[in-house]
C-alpha cells in the first residue's frame, strides 16, 4: 500500500492476528474485518480491529433428542447423509446429491417415516461456501406421525446440477422450475425445466448473490434504473 | 387475421378483439383442425388475477391445460436481503395481498425461531395476532367466495362478499391505521396495542357477522344454478392432493382434517376451542362449504380472543420486553395520526443519549439474528404458509423463501380441469383461490 505523504502511514497489518483456539480446533474463516466496508483509509471508526466469522458448519452428534433419532434411525441410509445438524428444535439432513432421489423415495414410502406432503424447494446461495455454493432445501412433513424434516443438498457453482425430485413428489415440478430460474440450478430428469418467473430470455439468475438489486436494463420506455452502487451503499 | 407470431407457431392463428365473432366463426368452420389451443389471459376477468392459462379445447372439453405465472413477481424476496429484520415486514405483507396478517405472522414466527424468542413472546401479542389472523382468514375467504360469483357470472355474492369484507376492513384501518399492507405484526410482537374502543368495535362485528354469513349461505347453498356448476366439478381427490403439496381448504375438502393450527399449534392456537371444517366431495361445492364453515369457526376463536384482550390481558405488553430486539419507538396518536409519543420524543431527545443511541442504531442497522436456518408454517386461508428464513448472523436476512400456498395449489388445476369443460376451469381456478402478487412473489 503507498500512502501520500501528507497522510499518516496505515501499516498493512492493522489487524493484529487472531489467536488461535484453544484445543486447536479450527476457527471458521473471517467474513469481514472493520466496519462499514472502509478499506482505502485509516481506520477513524474506532471498529478497525473488529474481526467478524462465518458462522461455523456444524454437525450435530447423537443423541438428537425429539423424534429426531427415530427418524435417522428409520431411514438406515449413513453413508446417503453427509452430516445431521439439529438446530432451533428442526432435523437437517445434509445429503449427497447422487442419493437425493433414493432418500426422499424411502422418506416418502418407508411406513415408519411416512413424509408425504412436501412443501417444495428453496434455494439458498452461500458465495462463501467453495465447492457447494448452491443448496436446495426440502422441507418435508409426514402427516401419519406429524413430524417435519428438512432435507439440503448442495452442489458447486461450476457444476450446479442436482437430479429431479418430481418423479418423488410431483408438486416439485414448479418449485424446481422457480430455483432453476432465481439460481441456476439445472435439476437433471425435470419434464420441462424452464423459467417460471423470469421472462424466458432473462439472463441470469437474480437471487445468486452475485446479482445485483436493479440496475437491470429494463423495457418501459427507456427508462433506466441505476445500480445499487451508484444510488446510495448496500454494503 | 394473420400476424407477425404465425411463424412461431403451428396451424392458425386468430386473435379475437371483440367484435369480429362472425367473422372468425366463419375462418374457423373453414378448417380442418379439431384441437383448438385457446390463450387465456394474463389480462382476462375469469382468470382470477394475472394469470394466463393456455387451454388445449376438442369440441367443448379440455385435453390440456398449463398455467402459466410470473407476471406479478415483484422480487420481494430478493428485496428482502437488503432490509433489515424489522423492514422485512412491509415486504412480505404485500405478497398475498388479501391476507396480509398471514404474511407477516408467518415471517416473524420464522425470525422469532432463529431469534430463540418463540417463548418470550407476551401473551397479548399473540392474543392479538390470533385476532387479526383470524378475522384476515374471514376477509380473504369473502373475496375468494365473491370473485368466484362473479366469475361464474353472478354478481350479487361478489357484492355481498365485498360488502361483508368491508366492515373487516374498517376495523383493520382502526386498529392498524392501513386497511391493506399493514405491517402490524412485528418480529416480537405487534407494532402496536389496540387502540381505545377497538375492542368495542369487533364486539359489534362479532354481532354482525353471523347474519351476513347466514345472508350468503341462503343465497348460495341450495342455489340449483349454483350447485349445477360446482358439484362434482374439478374433483381433486386426497390422493392427487398429497402429491400435488395442496393444503388448505381443498384438502379439508378432501376429507383430511389437516389443520396447523390443531396438529402443529402456533401462538397459542392450542388453547382456543374450534373445530376443523371438512367435507367429503373433492369438488368445487365442498370447497365452498369448508370456507363458509371456516368463517363461522374463525368467528369463534375471535371472540375466545377477544375474551383474553379485554379481560385478563389487558394492559400487558404487546411487543417483547427484551431491548436488544423490541421496537423502541412509543407510537402513540398524536393530532396528525399515528406518531411517536411525547414522552418517548422527551425521553431520549431530553433526558437520555443512550436511549437516543439505542433507537438510533435499532431503528437503522436493526437487531441481529443468530446464524442459522428456520421454517416456520401457519395455516392461511390458502394453505400452509411457510417461511424458510436462513441468517448469516448479521441485520439483514441472508435468504428469506416463501412456501406459498397459492404457489402450490395452481399447480393442481390441470388435475382439476383436464377432461372438463371449459366453463369449469373457470370454477376450478376460483376454488383454488389464488392469489397471484402471493403466487409470483
Amino acid at each position: 500500500m503507498t500512502s501520500p505523504d501528507n497522510l499518516p502511514e496505515v501499516p498493512d497489518a492493522q489487524v493484529p492476528e487472531v489467536p488461535a483456539a484453544p484445543g486447536g480446533q479450527q476457527e471458521p474463516p473471517i467474513a469481514r474485518r472493520g466496519m462499514f466496508g472502509a478499506q482505502d483509509s485509516g481506520d477513524t471508526s474506532g471498529y478497525g480491529g473488529l474481526v467478524v466469522r462465518r458462522a461455523p458448519q456444524v454437525s450435530t452428534p447423537r443423541p438428537y433428542g425429539s423424534y429426531f433419532d427415530e427418524v435417522v434411525d428409520a431411514l438406515a441410509l449413513d453413508d446417503a447423509i453427509e452430516r445431521v445438524v439439529v438446530d432451533r428444535g428442526e432435523l437437517t439432513l445434509h445429503v449427497k446429491r447422487e442419493r437425493l432421489v433414493e432418500v426422499c423415495q424411502k422418506l416418502r414410502d418407508d411406513p415408519a417415516l411416512r413424509f408425504e406432503l412436501s412443501l417444495g424447494v428453496s434455494g439458498v446461495h452461500y458465495p462463501h461456501l467453495t465447492g457447494e455454493e448452491l443448496h436446495a432445501v426440502y422441507h418435508l412433513c409426514s402427516i401419519t406421525h406429524n413430524r417435519r424434516v428438512r432435507v439440503e443438498v448442495s452442489c458447486p457453482d461450476a457444476d450446479p446440477h442436482i437430479p429431479s425430485t418430481v418423479g418423488v413428489y410431483p408438486g416439485h415440478d414448479w418449485h424446481e422450475r422457480e430455483t432453476y430460474d432465481f439460481f441456476g440450478i439445472i435439476f437433471d430428469g425435470h419434464p420441462a425445466l424452464t423459467r417460471i418467473m423470469m421472462p424466458d430470455d432473462w439472463e441470469g439468475h437474480p437471487q445468486r448473490k452475485d446479482y445485483p438489486l436493479g440496475g437491470i436494463p429494463v423495457e418501459y420506455r427507456g427508462a433506466t434504473i441505476p445500480s445499487p452502487d451508484h444510488r446510495r451503499s448496500y454494503s | 387475421m394473420s400476424t407477425a407470431y404465425d411463424e412461431a407457431t403451428e396451424g392458425k392463428v386468430y386473435s379475437v378483439n371483440g367484435g369480429d365473432w362472425d367473422q372468425v366463426v366463419a375462418d374457423a368452420r373453414d378448417t380442418e383442425e379439431e384441437r383448438l389451443v385457446v390463450n387465456m389471459g394474463p389480462q382476462h376477468p375469469s382468470t382470477h388475477g394475472v394469470l394466463r392459462l393456455v387451454l388445449t379445447l376438442d369440441g367443448e372439453t379440455v385435453t390440456e391445460a398449463r398455467g402459466v405465472i410470473g407476471y406479478l413477481h415483484t422480487g420481494i424476496e430478493k428485496n428482502m436481503e437488503y432490509r433489515t429484520w424489522t423492514q422485512g415486514t412491509t415486504f412480505v405483507t404485500r405478497m398475498d395481498y388479501l391476507s396480509p396478517i398471514f404474511n407477516e405472522t408467518a415471517y416473524c414466527l420464522g425470525v422469532e425461531k432463529l431469534l430463540g424468542i418463540t417463548d418470550r413472546i407476551p401473551e397479548r401479542a399473540q392474543a392479538i395476532r390470533v385476532m387479526m389472523m383470524e378475522l384476515n382468514r374471514i376477509s380473504s375467504h369473502l373475496v375468494a367466495m365473491g370473485t368466484f360469483g362473479m366469475e361464474l357470472g353472478a354478481t350479487t355474492p361478489f357484492l355481498f362478499g365485498y360488502r361483508d369484507r368491508e366492515l373487516i376492513m374498517d376495523l383493520f384501518e382502526y386498529i392498524t391505521g392501513l386497511r391493506m399492507n399493514h405491517a402490524y405484526v412485528r418480529p416480537g410482537g405487534v407494532s402496536v396495542d389496540l387502540p381505545a374502543g377497538a375492542v368495542d368495535k369487533v364486539g359489534e362485528f362479532l354481532k354482525e357477522m353471523p347474519k351476513r354469513i347466514k345472508d350468503i349461505r341462503k343465497l348460495l347453498d341450495a342455489n340449483p344454478v349454483y350447485l349445477r356448476r360446482t358439484k362434482d366439478v374439478a374433483y381433486l381427490d386426497l390422493t392427487g392432493c398429497m402429491a400435488l403439496g395442496v393444503t388448505g381448504p381443498i384438502l379439508r375438502a378432501a376429507g383430511l382434517p389437516w389443520d396447523l393450527r390443531k396438529s402443529q399449534p402456533y401462538c397459542g392456537y392450542e388453547t382456543y376451542e374450534f373445530d376443523v371444517a371438512t367435507e367429503r366431495g373433492c369438488d368445487v361445492y365442498s370447497r365452498y362449504l369448508v370456507r363458509m364453515k371456516e368463517m363461522e369457526e374463525s368467528l369463534k376463536i375471535i371472540e375466545q380472543a377477544l375474551d383474553r384482550i379485554a379481560g385478563p390481558l389487558k394492559g400487558d405488553p404487546v411487543m417483547i420486553e427484551d431491548k436488544k430486539i423490541g421496537w423502541p419507538a412509543q407510537l402513540a396518536l398524536g393530532p396528525d395520526g399515528f406518531g411517536n409519543s411525547p414522552d418517548h420524543i422527551a425521553h431520549i431527545m431530553g433526558t437520555s443519549m443512550e436511549a437516543l443511541i439505542h433507537h438510533f442504531k435499532l431503528v437503522t442497522e436493526g437487531f441481529r439474528v443468530p446464524a442459522g436456518q428456520a421454517y416456520a408454517s401457519i395455516e392461511s386461508p390458502k394453505g400452509e404458509l411457510g417461511a424458510h428464513v436462513v441468517s448469516d448472523g448479521g441485520t439483514r436476512p441472508f435468504r428469506v423463501h416463501f412456501r406459498e400456498p397459492s404457489f402450490c395449489n395452481l399447480q393442481a388445476f390441470p388435475a382439476m380441469a383436464e377432461g372438463g369443460q371449459v366453463a369449469d376451469v373457470i370454477a376450478a381456478v376460483a376454488s383454488i383461490d389464488p392469489v397471484m402478487g402471493g403466487v409470483d412473489r
